[in-house]
């Protein structure tokens, strides 16, 4: 492939003009820029103009950058190393592992290339094909144990057409630098093989066999699980104002959804937040492997105050990862905070090239861009028949907290589960401060259907009796009114809000589900016989707080069972009384 | 290096100015002379083959068509010294408090960010005496969080009170658009605390140029990170960062950038960020907090909305109160589980409880109140009004949550607070068993 060359004619923040000196360029390529002090700085041919100018933008800062600055582009697209070692890493947008990074400089200096995957670590390789054999990309070669899994090794997804096998090497340790196969194609040339390979970030990796998102997806977040679920392979959005909880809410999601893998995708970011993934992670044990949640971990940060053009690499390389660990048969999450980051990247430098803005003065191709993103997650039938998901969930933080604006909107036609998070719920403390009214989501939900509705129309049922009193006081509305209304405000504070600090509480999984679901409904139907508003807010007041407390009461703890049914008595007592009058 | 001298100069704007030169490199830093022997200050934003584009620290004002244009074959820099300690200096860095010049390193100025595992998940809470702050939205060490207020709220005196009632190293003032009153009254409240030797000021008034009042945050900024590298824990004081990005609109404006909200340009984002995200608790060095004020009249602004997505939370002020709804404290759960044992639930349950008598506040205008626990519930929310919300009320967080079981205590039965029975048995006061707090207004 033919290299070409050129050099710089404009700097405009990260927006860089080029003039090529030699040869054709390719919209996409990466193209490196030399600049004084010796640096090379990473870029990305993003626009060719008429006069030949070739806009790229710039995955670094470009101070010190002048016209004139030679530029060398490498006629290949931005990729990611895919192969054993991804997991439990944490990189920059552009798969830089900034663990190693740190080692040769605290600040997160421009120019600094490290190789994205450890090529000194072996990796313990079992090969599964033999000599003669015919295959073609994305057939498994062998594997390596990875952390908790198998890791297959595939022959590079780009290979196409049938290939035989001219050597393999036997069971042993190797590192992804050594060559484990060479095979040969139709025209007897011959690849040489090794245990990680490239893949363009941008380009969507195929699907064997599609299918669809069908079978829910355990978060332990209980108002998820039961009323607006996510399924393995499908998509989710939660937007909202800053302050309605969106951090905690996908923290929480990373550590307890039932995904195989999660990957954290920090676009544009606070720091500080990913921090507290990867330097908590390593220390908490999951208790359905085991093993440190680090090790089902992948980060990659491109935090805010990291160069913006990588923002967009950053999203689409974590679902690169994604993808490929679906290829391995795992059901993988990827949460990206925030999609709105990327976009306004984009908006960054559409505005320089001085494009004509859409609504908001966002590119006018953002919602394509938008869907295109969301389509990446799907579920996947492999060739051995196993099957693989990815699902994305992504926050949106729309400006002013209005959903209105293009890039929610966007979104939400995108996705099959809105989770919109409301300041109002945050305020008053009920977290998590998803819109109990107005969420929605298409998967089928762990709870029976009827189920999910039987608590919708309560909700719904003491939100319009909670507005007639608001207008004529407690004493406006009949007994009969405000226990309907005690009953909502009893599902949504012992059930619906969860504390997510709190290890017991915090993550609630599909049994205890069920469990509470009962109890709940049991409270719900049961006939209250009190009178007078004062006596029925106190016996509720009673309910709630044996609920709470049965609610941070472990399974397996000695209390568990003689707190719920305490609470049965309770609820029991109430009905009794009714019965006998 | 032989340093250029251009005089081809294209246009002049109120803050950019356009010349035709060779071999400029991007963000270098040059020198306008005027004809009569005067030199001010410029740094390049842009290039675009021969044409180079400068913003001016002094404004586009008198530059003349036949001023000539030095390139100094250096980028932004800032001097580094602990003599700069008590010393007070402008946006272009000289010092304006009549003292000499001094010989110092020179480091650069907005640099690339820390990496982000040489972080550390802070830890430490940082205490203010202010109620409101250390109970319900603790303040943490390498915190970066704004004031939200109005203008003529006393942010200013918040923020004061806040840099020298805490054990702050080294505290820099980053004074963007202020009020010469407002520049004299920081100066006299670090004197009158005693707290001259660990200050440095960098001030923008009004009277100065808006470019020097962009470059005082990254200023004062790059002087703090190098102190914390040193070990120090730095407090940087930026007031007020509204101002800053009406000045980044300005100049964004001045270049033709297509702008995106309210004429904010596209990356307001990511220029608030670059700055916010200086605050570190560095890993084997000390740390940098950073306390902003962003005025603001509707928090939906792009500022204000900008803001509050990168900062971890804010203070949202409002006629003189502290207001616990629309404040935040993103790491006070980091902390406010070592405090007391009391701490985190009676924050919530007073939350809570606060958050109801809203409801009845508002039904109230219906005349739809007249039982008696919303009698009681709006009584309470004066209350913590009265006693809690004032930002210059000083009090010890163990007095204040003292203070807390008090006004429930006097407001509420034993279960009306939802509040675990084990805590109600070690704080519930003994002495009063539920009376009204004297001075109670409601009828």
């Amino acid at each position: 492939m033919s290299k070409s060359k050129g050099k710089v004619v404009s700097v405009n923040e990260s927006l860089v003009g080029v003039e090529t000196t030699d040869g054709a360029v390719i919209n996409g390529e990466v193209a490196m820029i030399m600049i004084a002090d010796g640096k090379r700085l990473k870029s990305e041919v993003i626009d060719v103009k008429e006069g030949g100018v070739v806009y790229l933008q710039v995955f670094e800062d470009t101070g010190w950058m002048k016209v004139g600055d030679e530029v060398m582009f490498t006629g290949l697209p931005l990729a990611v190393k895919l192969g054993p070692g991804i997991l439990g890493s944490v990189t920059d947008g552009l798969q830089n592992p900034l663990y190693e990074l740190a080692e040769k400089e605290w600040f997160l200096e421009r120019g600094i290339e490290v190789s994205p995957l450890d090529t000194t670590t072996k990796w313990h390789f079992t090969p599964i094909v033999k000599k003669g054999d015919t295959l073609t990309g994305g057939i498994a070669l062998g594997h390596v144990p990875e952390k908790l899994f198998q890791h297959h090794i595939f022959v590079p997804f780009s290979i196409k057409g049938d290939h035989t096998i001219t050597h393999i090497v036997p069971e042993g340790d190797y590192t992804i630098a050594q060559t484990i196969a060479i095979i040969k194609d139709e025209l007897g040339n011959m690849h040489e093989l090794q245990m990680a390979f490239d893949w363009p970030v941008k380009k969507a990796m195929p699907f064997n066999e599609r299918s669809v998102p069908e079978s829910p997806m355990p978060t332990g977040i209980r108002i998820i699980d039961a009323l607006f679920p996510i399924a393995f392979g499908g998509t989710a959005c939660n937007p909202g104002p800053f302050g309605a909880g969106k951090t905690v809410l996908q923290h929480s999601l990373a550590r307890h959804s039932q995904a195989d893998i999660v990957i954290i995708a920090a676009c544009g970011e606070r720091a500080g937040e990913a921090v507290e993934v990867f330097k908590d992670f390593p220390e908490l044990i999951d208790p359905r492997t085991g093993k440190s949640l680090m090790d089902r971990t992948f980060i990659v940060g491109n935090t805010s105050s990291m160069p913006v053009a990588a923002r967009e690499a950053s999203v689409y390389m974590a679902t690169t990862v994604g993808e490929y660990y679906r290829k391995q048969g795992l059901n993988v999450l990827i949460l990206a905070d925030s999609t709105s980051r990327w976009a306004q990247a984009l908006r960054e430098t559409s505005g320089r090239k001085e494009e004509i803005p859409g609504p908001e003065a966002f590119p006018m191709y953002i919602s394509t861009l938008i869907s295109a993103f969301y389509d990446r997650a799907g579920v996947e039938i492999l060739s051995d028949g196993n099957i693989g998901s990815l699902s994305i969930i992504g926050t949106v933080s729309p400006a002013g907290g209005n959903f209105d604006e293009p890039v929610t909107q966007a979104t939400l036609l995108s996705t099959g589960a809105f989770w919109g998070l409301s300041r109002a719920l945050s305020d008053a403390r009920k977290y998590p401060a998803i819109d109990r009214i107005d969420s929605t989501s298409k998967y089928p939900p762990i709870l029976k259907k009827e189920e999910a509705a039987y608590l919708l129309e309560l909700l719904r049922d003491g939100k319009s009796i909670a507005s007639n009193m608001l207008l004529m006081g407690e004493k406006g509305i009949t007994d009969e009114s405000y226990i309907r209304y005690q009953k909502a405000e009893l599902l949504d504070a012992v059930f619906l809000q969860q504390n997510s600090f709190d290890k017991v509480d915090g993550v609630t999984g599909p049994e205890r589900l069920r469990l509470m679901f009962t109890l709940v409904k049991e409270i719900i139907d049961a006939p209250v016989s009190i009178q007078g508003k004062e006596a029925i807010r106190s016996h509720f007041n009673f309910l709630r707080q044996a609920f709470l407390d049965w609610n941070y009461m472990a399974l397996d703890d000695e209390k568990f069972e003689k707190q719920k049914s305490k609470l049965t008595t309770l609820v029991k007592q109430m009905g009794y009384v009714a019965e006998n009058i | 290096m032989l340093l250029k001298t251009y005089e081809n100069i294209d246009s002049i704007g109120r803050a950019i100015l356009g010349i035709k030169a060779s071999g400029v490199h991007n963000k270098e830093l040059a020198e306008i002379h005027y004809p009569n022997g005067e030199k001010a200050l410029a740094q390049v934003i842009a290039l675009d083959r021969e044409h180079v584009t400068l913003q001016l620290f002094g404004g586009g004002f008198g530059v003349s068509t036949d001023c000539k244009v030095r390139f100094l074959g250096k980028p932004m820099q800032v001097g580094f010294s602990n003599d700069m300690l008590g010393r007070v200096y402008s946006g272009n860095g000289k010092p304006i408090d009549g003292g000499p010049e001094l010989m110092a390193d020179l480091v650069r100025v907005a640099g690339p960010s820390i990496n982000p595992v040489k972080r550390l998940i802070p830890k430490e809470m940082i205490r203010t005496g202010v109620p409101m702050i250390d109970v319900f939205n603790t303040l943490v060490r390498s915190q970066k969080i704004p004031i939200f207020a109005k203008a003529g709220e006393p942010y200013n005196r918040l923020l004061a009170n806040i840099a020298t009632q805490t054990d702050a190293d080294v505290i820099i003032i980053g004074g963007v658009g202020l009020k010469y009153d407002e520049y004299h009254y920081f100066k006299r409240r670090i004197e009158e605390a005693g707290s001259n030797s660990k200050t440095i000021m960098f001030v923008h008034t009004h009277r100065d140029s808006i470019v020097e009042g962009l470059m005082v945050p990254d200023l004062a900024l790059a002087v703090g990170e190098r102190f914390a590298l040193q070990g120090k824990n730095v407090f940087v004081l930026l007031s007020d960062m509204t101002q800053w990005s009406d000045y980044l609109r300005q100049v964004a404006n001045a270049q033709d950038q297509i702008p995106a909200n309210q004429g904010y340009p596209g990356d307001l984002y990511s220029q608030l960020a670059s700055r916010y995200e200086k605050a570190a608790d560095i890993d084997g060095a000390g740390s940098l907090t950073i306390l902003g004020v962003t005025t603001m009249d509707d928090v939906t602004h792009p500022v204000p909305d900008n803001t509050g997505y990168i900062t971890e939370g804010q203070f949202y002020m409002k006629d003189g109160y502290l207001e616990l709804f629309g404040s935040l404290s993103r790491l006070k759960q980091q902390v406010n589980e070592r405090t007391r044992p009391d701490h985190r639930s009676i924050m919530n349950a007073m939350a809570r409880l606060l958050s109801e008598s809203e409801e009845r506040v508002k039904a109230q205008k219906f005349g739809s109140v007249k039982d008696d626990y919303s009698l009681r519930l709006l009584d309470y929310r004066k209350t913590f009004q009265k006693e809690l919300m004032d930002p210059f009320r000083f009090l010890e967080l163990e007095e204040a949550l003292d203070l807390c079981w008090d006004i429930l205590s006097n407001h509420f039965k034993k279960e009306e607070v939802g509040l675990s029975s084990e805590l109600i048995a070690t704080y519930w006061p003994q002495k009063r068993d539920f009376q009204t707090l004297e001075g109670s207004t409601h009828e």
